[in-house]
């Protein structure tokens, strides 16, 4: 296992040349290796086909209200953030990280202390500008627990 | 920076409700000052929490988890000074506009306020910045659900305004 919070920045990285490896390996823990933050809360990712689907596990580091408990709402948001920012590098082949622009999320119930899934949309491509929808959910596809829609810089 | 909790008074009511959420204790947060009607809120760099490996910026994600804390803690603040009472009140939703990004090695600040307070909704507005808040990192608007005094536990009441003059149980 290489050591992902050891990034020197200053080194840089060949973002395009991820990417590129982590569709060719068809596994993109690799990809999510490379970004100290999907570590930090934990997050992986699973492709069926065409389809992505990101998974929070359950962990104690990222609970906020601690008396039900739930998981904090920045960390959810953060997950779904970086679900949308995968999504877009492995369907465009993205060359550079999407910029994120702005992220509006809505809270639809607690996320409690348990596995937490995502999906995303491209909602629409441009050439500088793409639209994501993102949909979180626990136990149940259809009774998600967060919606987000947010707009990422291209080039 | 530095700062005189004696003129924020409940500053530390504030570090206190932040110390209780693990992930906040994970990223470090620290309340600079509060008062009721504003919150400051200190976000220390780790390489932990590095969103672009290519140039070592944070991400976005961690600047919401930012926000939404420092949203969540002034309406906590706002709450208690107005009604005497601990209330705990979830997000409905925030949006979060990114104006550049935050530049490495360098603490982020968060500025929130809650400018109305309704009998069911709290708003709030807050600003993320380094150097000064006219440059901006991320401008946010949020509201948040009030839920009754009740619903929070005893315990939690304990740990955040255990010994604190000045509030009712």
């Amino acid at each position: 296992m290489s050591e992902p919070s050891k990034i020197d920045p200053a080194k840089g990285l060949d973002v395009q040349d991820v990417v590129k490896r982590a569709i060719e390996l068809n596994d993109y823990s690799y990809l999510l290796e490379k970004v100290p933050y999907s570590q930090f809360i934990g997050m992986s990712v699973a492709r069926f086909g065409d389809e992505m689907v990101f998974r929070l596990p359950a962990k104690d580091d990222n609970i906020g209200n601690p008396i039900l408990p739930a998981i904090h709402g920045g960390v959810i948001a953060g997950f779904m953030e970086m679900s949308a920012i995968v999504q877009l590098m492995v369907f465009m082949q993205a060359k550079k990280v999407p910029k994120i622009v702005d992220f509006s999320i809505d809270y639809l119930r607690a996320g409690l202390h348990q596995d937490t899934f995502a999906e995303c949309k491209i909602t629409r491509q441009g050439r500088r500008v793409a639209n994501v929808s993102i949909n979180c959910w626990q136990t149940n596809r259809k009774q998600l627990i967060a919606t987000a829609r947010a707009h990422f810089l291209l080039d | 920076m530095k700062t005189n909790s004696d003129f924020f008074p409940l500053t530390e009511v504030a570090t206190r409700f932040v110390n209780q959420l693990a992930q906040c204790r994970r990223l470090g947060l620290t309340v600079q000052e509060a008062s009721e009607h504003h919150v400051l809120i200190e976000l220390p760099y780790s390489q932990d929490i590095i969103g672009y490996p290519d140039t070592g910026v944070i991400h976005g994600g961690v600047i919401t988890t930012l926000i939404d804390t420092a949203c969540g803690t002034a309406v906590v603040c706002a709450i208690l000074k107005k009604y005497q009472s601990l209330e705990l009140s979830p997000t409905l939703d925030l949006r979060v506009d990114y104006m550049k990004p935050a530049e490495p090695h360098k603490s982020v600040y968060a500025f929130a306020e809650c400018y109305r307070l309704s009998s069911s909704v709290a708003f709030t507005r807050a600003i993320a910045y380094q150097d000064s808040i006219d440059e901006p990192i991320a401008h946010a608007v949020g509201s948040f659900m009030r839920i009754s005094p009740e619903m929070v536990g005893e315990e939690f009441r304990q740990a955040l305004m255990g010994n604190l003059p000045g509030a009712k149980s």
